[in-house]
């Protein structure tokens, strides 16, 4: 990865603070991913699964390289992707409320993550246009593999909706306990209207409409309604939490919180 | 769970021609069969191109018939193309 002083006219924290919280999502939902592994319901999906939690903590691994060279070049020294992920305290991830949910049952796994990969992938296709060439590289890097992660959510969805009684009972309950989660992922805040009008962000509010026709094709598809609710739960990319990251923090960041730059 | 039905696997890889059998699974249906084949078995970049078919559909010949079928062949040495001189000019084959 490149120098990021030709960044010049944006806000350098912006940039940071802005980058981790695209690093955030992706490591901290790889991480809930990998917690099914062991669990799964078929082998099958467990290395599926698996998978798409590797795909996402690599992702997670290049935006926080990045945001750590950001930092780098407005306080003179940064952390590495290492120290960014196991070094931080709840209060200072920046991922969506979304993401930090617990996997819950199949379904609800299942729903979480065609939400978010719905979402992940639009602003994915809009980042591989940004101004920064480093951030256009990773995006256009990853949403090859998001492409895939939303095929596969949205097909279970589709399955799980149109399958049996039960599934379908289960599908939509899932869908309605995350819904409120949803909202904060067209929140914008001054960070992302610093980097959007820089050229470098993307039109996050711009993705709700997309967004929405999108989902609306894929629950009629499944025979499921669309959830309601005219509130969301918001705060975690500015760093309020629910009370379930710190359950995951303390698990994923143990290892390097009890032997700090311990070496595999 | 395992009321799916069982898929053989062929990946046709990178450098090969033709696709070859690597394994099995279980999946619903042709196309959760592909997807899971593609996470089952090209993890590491093994392959460009997937086919599956189902375990059932797939006729195999009796390991007992192996003598009459097999062993004929055993005494026709004349079949291998190893009695020809190669000439110069054709290069390795």
């Amino acid at each position: 990865m490149g120098q990021v002083s030709d960044t010049a006219p944006v806000d350098a924290q912006a940039l940071f603070e802005y980058l981790l919280r695209l690093g955030d999502n992706d490591l901290i939902l790889g991480h809930r991913l990998s917690e099914w592994c062991g669990h799964a319901p078929v082998l099958e999906e467990e290395l599926a699964l698996s998978n798409i939690a590797l795909d996402l903590i690599g992702q997670a691994q290049l935006w926080l390289e990045l945001a750590g060279e950001v930092e780098t070049s407005f306080q003179g020294s940064g952390r590495n992707a290492d120290q960014l992920a196991y070094r931080r305290d709840v209060a200072e991830f920046r991922n969506l409320l979304l993401v930090e949910q617990p996997n819950g049952n199949f379904a609800d796994t299942m729903a979480r993550q065609f939400y978010f990969d719905l979402w992940h992938y639009l602003l994915l296709e809009q980042l591989s246009t940004s101004h920064k060439p480093q951030i256009a590289a990773i995006a256009g890097k990853s949403v090859k593999e998001v492409r895939y992660h939303l095929e596969r959510s949205s097909d279970w969805v589709i399955r799980l909706g149109d399958g049996t009684e039960l599934s379908h009972q289960r599908m939509q309950q899932a869908l309605d306990e995350f819904w409120i989660f949803t909202g904060e992922l067209f929140m914008t805040d001054a960070v992302d209207q610093t980097l959007l009008t820089a050229g470098i962000g993307a039109d996050i509010a711009g993705l709700r409409q997309p967004w929405r026709e999108q989902l609306e094709a894929v629950l009629a598809e499944a025979g499921l309604v669309m959830p309601q609710a005219d509130w969301s739960r918001r705060g975690g990319k500015q760093g309020t939490h629910s009370e379930h990251l710190g359950y995951l923090l303390a698990e994923m960041q143990f290892l390097q919180r009890a032997y700090p730059d311990a070496r595999w | 769970m395992n009321e799916w039905p069982l898929w053989e696997v062929f990946i046709r890889s990178q450098q090969g021609l033709a696709h070859k059998h690597v394994g099995s699974l279980h999946a619903p249906d042709a196309a959760m069969a592909i997807n899971n084949a593609r996470d089952v078995y090209t993890r590491r970049n093994e392959g460009i191109s997937i086919w599956v078919v189902k375990s059932t559909d797939i006729t195999a010949s009796s390991p007992d018939a192996k003598g009459p079928l097999f062993e004929p062949a055993d005494s026709k040495v004349y079949r291998h193309p190893t009695f020809y001189k190669i000439p110069d000019e054709v290069g390795p084959i």
